[in-house]
C-alpha cells in the first residue's frame, strides 16, 4: 500500500477544487439548502456529464472510468470542503455500491450506465423512524406472491429519498430477526404505493426522506442477490459509504481550520491579531492535529478499499470514529475563535457545524462505531 | 500495514535483521530491552561496548553522508533500520546524542577542523555526548541562559549550572550553549561551545525522578574549560547553531518508537482481558479509542516517510503532540484497568513494575524536547503561519 495521493489524485483534487470554488460557493449553496429538493439540478448536470463524477468508481463494462475508491477519496474531500449540496453521496456512495455489492450482472448493466451518465439518481433506505442502522431495525417486511414480492412499512432517514429515482429498499421475511431474512429490492421511485416526503432537516446541506411502502408490488428480478442474503450487502454499503462520509468530513474539517486561521490572522483585538495569543493558537495547532490525523484514518479506510479488502469494518468504523470527532471539534472551534459574528445566519460557521453534527450521527455515532471497532479487537 | 520497500531497501532491511539478530541473541542477549525510557541509568558500560560494536560494524550514524563516516541512507532507510532495531530488542543507545543532534549540527556548522575531529569518535562509538541546554530559569524559554563563558588566553571559562542533562555522568563531552555577550539582546549574546565533561570544574548531581530512577542530572560548571576553537558556529551565534540543532531531528526514530508502543498496548488488551474490564463499556471505548489513535499514528508516520524527502511538512510537525499525548493517555488506561493491583510495586521498598514506570514517565513524553504547548506554538507558527506572540 502507498501512504500518498499519487500525481493523478493530487490533479482531481485540483480539478474539483476549482469547479465547486464556484459551483458549491456559499452563495449557491444557501440557495441550494432554501430549496426542497435540495441541490441545484444544473449543477448535478456538469459534475455528472462534464466532470463524469458520477462515472469515477462505477466499472467501464457499465459505462463508467473504473477508477478506484482512493481516486474518488480527493473528490470526498473537496465537496466537504464546500459542503457541496447534490444527491452525490446517496447516488454513488449508497447506491451505485449497494448495486455493485449485491446486484447481478443484468441488473448492473440495467441500471450503473445510467447512475454512470448522471441520469439516474439513487439512494438505499435501510434505516427506519427507530433510528437504528443495525440489522435489528429494519421492520418493514417482504412477501413473495408468485413471481413478484410484495413489500410494506416505512423508511426513514432516507438521503435524497424524496428525490431518488431508484431506491434500494431493505426489508425482512415476515418473522425473521437480525440479518437473517432481509433482502434487498431495487424499486423505482414512481412504483405504485410507494410515497415520499422530504424531511426537513436542522443540516439544510444534506436533505433526507421518510418513504411509505403500502403494499408495493415489485417483481423478482428486483430482488438483489440471494433472497435473505441482503443484510451483507448492507454492510458492505455501509462500510463503504462510511469511509466516504470519513474523508467528507476531513475536508469540511479542513476547511473550519482554513477559516479560522484566516480569521485569527485579520482579526485584532487588545492592539494584535487575536492568532498571536497562544489561547487561539494553540486551538488551532489542536486542529491541524487532528485533521492531518483524520485525513490518514480517512486515506487508510480508501487505500483498503481500492485493493478490494474483504473485511473493511474495522478500519471504515475507526476512520468514522475518528473523524466525525474530527469535524465536530473543528466546526465548534471555529465558532468559538469567531467570537460573535460566528454565532450569526449570515457567517458560515454554522452551515459547518450543522453537517458536523448531521454526518456524525449518520450510520451511527462515534461511541457505536468504537464498539464496533472493541468487536473487530477480539474484546 | 508496512513501509513499500524496493528491492534496495529490502536487501537494507535484511542485513540489519541479520546483523542486529546475530548480536542481540548472542554477545549481547543481556542487553535486550534494556536502557530505554524510565531505565536509562542501567547496564551503562555495556551499552557503551554495544555503541562499539555497533559502530565497528558500520550501523551508527547511518544517514549521515558519506564523507563523515555514514551512509547516507535516506530517512526511509533510517526509519526502516529503527524499526528492526527495536523489532530486536535493541538496548536504549547511549550514542543518540552525538549521532542525532552534535553530529548534524557539526556537519552543518562545523568548521573542517571540528568535523576531523569530533565525528569519527561518534561514529565509532568511543565519544559520548549529552545536552547542556536548559538551566534552572531557562526551560521553554531557551534564549534565557545565564550560564556565562569568558575567554581567559586560549580557554573558555565556564561558570553556571545547566538542569535535565540526560547521560551526563557517562558523557565524554557536552555542547554547551553559553551566554558569551552579556550586554547583547538575549538571542544575540551566546555561544555554542564544546566541552569535555571529565574535568575538574565540572560538578554532576543525578536527578532522581519520580519512578525513582536517576537518568537526568545537574550539571555545575565552576570554572570548566573549553578550547577557544571549540565554538560552533561562531562567537555569539549560538542561539541560531541551537536552533538548528534541534531541527536535525528527523522523525526516523518514529517507527521504532511506535513498535514499543504497539508492544504496550498490546499488554494493555491482554490486562484487561485478564482482569474483566474488557467487558466494562467505558474501558472498551477507551482501548477501542487507544486502538484507533496508534493505527493513526503509523499512518501518520509512514505518510510523513513517503512524502518528499526535503520537506517533512504538516504530518512531521504533529508528530511528537499525537504521540506524547497518545502515549500518556494510554499509561492512564492501563492503571484505570488494573485498578487496585496497580498500586502494588513489584518488589520492596519501591521497585516499580514495567506498567508503573512507564506510566509515571509518560507524564515527561509532554514536558521534554519541547513541551506540549510549544508544539502547538511550533504548529500555530510554522504549520500555520500564525504571527508570533510579542515578546
Amino acid at each position: 500500500m502507498e501512504f500518498s495521493f499519487s500525481e493523478d489524485q493530487q490533479e482531481l483534487r485540483r480539478s474539483a477544487r476549482r469547479f465547486l470554488g464556484v459551483a458549491s460557493s456559499e452563495e449557491r449553496v444557501r440557495a441550494a439548502m432554501a430549496t426542497e429538493q435540495g441541490f441545484d439540478s444544473a449543477v448535478w448536470e456538469q459534475l455528472a456529464s462534464e466532470l463524469a463524477w458520477t462515472a469515477l468508481t462505477i466499472p467501464e463494462a457499465f459505462g463508467g472510468l473504473g477508477m478506484s475508491y482512493l481516486d474518488l477519496h480527493p473528490l470526498m474531500e473537496e465537496m466537504g470542503r464546500t459542503l457541496l449540496c447534490a444527491p452525490f453521496f446517496s447516488t454513488v456512495c449508497l447506491g451505485a455500491n449497494a448495486l455493485l455489492v449485491g446486484a447481478d450482472q443484468a441488473q448492473k448493466e440495467r441500471w450503473l450506465p445510467e447512475i454512470a451518465s448522471g441520469d439516474l439518481r439513487a439512494t438505499l433506505a435501510c434505516t427506519e423512524a427507530n433510528g437504528r442502522w443495525d440489522s435489528h431495525g429494519i421492520e418493514a417486511t417482504y412477501t413473495r406472491s408468485g413471481s413478484s414480492y410484495i413489500l410494506r412499512g416505512s423508511k426513514h432517514f432516507v438521503l435524497d429519498g424524496h428525490t431518488a429515482d431508484l431506491i434500494l429498499v431493505a426489508a425482512r421475511a415476515e418473522r425473521s430477526r437480525g440479518p437473517e431474512g432481509v433482502s434487498l429490492f431495487a424499486v423505482p421511485a414512481s412504483a405504485t404505493g410507494l410515497t415520499r416526503r422530504w424531511l426537513p432537516t436542522l443540516d439544510q446541506t444534506r436533505r433526507q426522506a421518510a418513504i411509505e411502502i403500502s403494499d408495493v408490488v415489485v417483481s423478482a428480478d428486483s430482488l438483489l442477490g440471494e433472497e435473505g442474503q441482503g443484510w451483507a450487502t448492507c454492510s458492505r454499503t455501509f462500510d463503504l459509504a462510511l469511509i466516504a462520509l470519513s474523508a467528507e468530513q476531513v475536508g469540511a474539517a479542513e476547511a473550519c481550520l482554513d477559516m479560522s486561521v484566516e480569521y485569527a490572522k485579520v482579526r485584532k483585538q487588545f492592539g494584535r491579531a487575536i492568532g498571536s495569543f497562544q489561547a487561539i493558537k494553540h486551538k488551532c495547532a489542536d486542529m491541524l492535529m487532528r485533521v492531518e490525523s483524520a485525513r490518514s484514518a480517512a486515506f487508510y479506510g480508501s487505500a483498503l478499499a481500492a485493493q478490494g479488502e474483504a473485511d473493511l469494518a474495522e478500519a471504515a468504523s475507526s476512520a468514522k470514529a475518528y473523524c466525525s470527532d474530527t469535524v465536530f471539534h473543528c466546526a465548534a472551534e471555529n465558532i468559538q475563535i469567531h467570537g460573535g459574528i460566528g454565532f450569526t445566519w449570515e457567517h458560515p460557521a454554522h452551515l459547518y457545524f450543522k453537517r458536523a453534527k448531521s454526518s456524525e450521527m449518520l450510520f451511527g455515532a462515534p461511541a457505536a462505531h468504537r464498539e464496533r471497532v472493541a468487536e473487530a479487537m477480539g474484546l | 500495514m508496512e513501509l513499500q520497500l524496493n528491492d534496495t531497501e529490502r536487501v537494507f532491511r535484511d542485513e540489519a535483521r541479520a546483523w542486529l539478530r546475530e548480536q542481540l541473541e548472542g554477545p549481547y542477549r543481556n542487553l535486550q530491552g534494556r536502557g530505554r525510557s524510565g531505565d536509562q541509568d542501567s547496564f551503562v558500560e555495556e551499552r557503551i561496548a554495544w555503541g562499539k560494536a555497533m559502530g565497528a560494524a558500520g550501523w551508527n550514524c547511518i544517514g549521515w553522508p558519506k564523507e563523515f563516516g555514514g551512509r547516507a541512507c535516506t530517512i526511509k532507510e533510517e526509519a526502516i533500520f529503527n524499526e528492526e532495531y527495536v523489532r530486536a530488542n535493541g538496548p536504549g543507545n547511549v550514542g543518540h546524542i552525538g549521532e542525532t543532534l552534535l553530529g548534524p549540527t557539526l556537519i552543518h556548522f562545523g568548521t573542517p577542523e571540528q568535523q576531523a575531529r569530533f565525528l569519527p569518535p561518534i561514529v565509532s562509538g568511543e565519544e559520548i555526548w549529552c545536552q547542556g541546554y536548559s538551566e534552572p530559569g531557562a526551560g521553554s524559554d531557551l534564549a534565557s541562559v545565564q550560564t556565562k563563558a569568558t575567554l581567559v588566553g586560549d580557554e573558555w571559562v565556564i561558570e553556571g549550572q545547566k538542569i535535565w542533562t540526560s547521560g551526563a555522568e557517562y558523557s565524554d563531552w557536552c555542547f554547551v550553549l553559553c551566554r558569551t555577550d552579556p550586554d547583547a539582546p538575549k538571542h544575540r549574546g551566546l555561544s555554542y561551545i564544546l566541552v569535555p565533561m571529565k574535568q575538574d570544574g565540572i560538578d554532576i548531581r543525578p536527578i532522581r525522578q519520580m519512578g525513582g530512577s536517576a537518568e537526568f542530572a545537574e550539571v555545575f560548571y565552576d570554572g570548566a574549560r573549553a578550547k577557544k576553537e571549540h565554538v560552533v558556529g561562531g562567537v555569539n551565534n549560538g542561539w541560531k547553531v541551537a536552533m538548528g540543532t534541534l531541527a536535525f531531528e528527523r522523525g526516523t526514530s518514529t517507527l521504532g518508537q511506535q513498535y514499543l508502543f504497539q508492544q504496550e498496548f498490546d499488554e494493555v488488551v491482554a490486562s484487561a482481558k485478564q482482569t474483566g474490564a474488557a467487558d466494562d463499556p467505558t474501558i472498551r471505548q477507551r482501548l477501542a479509542d487507544a486502538y484507533i489513535g496508534l493505527k493513526i499514528m503509523r499512518v501518520n508516520a509512514l505518510r510523513m516517510l513517503e512524502a518528499d524527502d526535503t520537506d517533512l511538512g504538516r504530518e512531521a510537525l504533529i508528530s511528537k503532540l499525537y504521540w506524547s499525548n497518545w502515549h500518556r493517555d494510554l499509561g492512564k488506561l492501563a492503571m484505570d484497568i488494573l485498578g487496585p493491583a496497580g498500586e502494588l510495586v513489584e518488589e520492596a521498598p519501591y521497585t516499580l513494575t514495567q506498567t508503573q514506570k512507564w506510566y509515571l514517565f509518560a507524564r515527561a513524553d509532554t514536558i521534554y524536547a519541547g513541551s506540549n504547548q510549544v508544539q502547538r506554538n511550533i504548529i500555530g507558527e510554522r504549520g500555520l503561519g500564525l504571527p508570533k506572540e510579542p515578546r
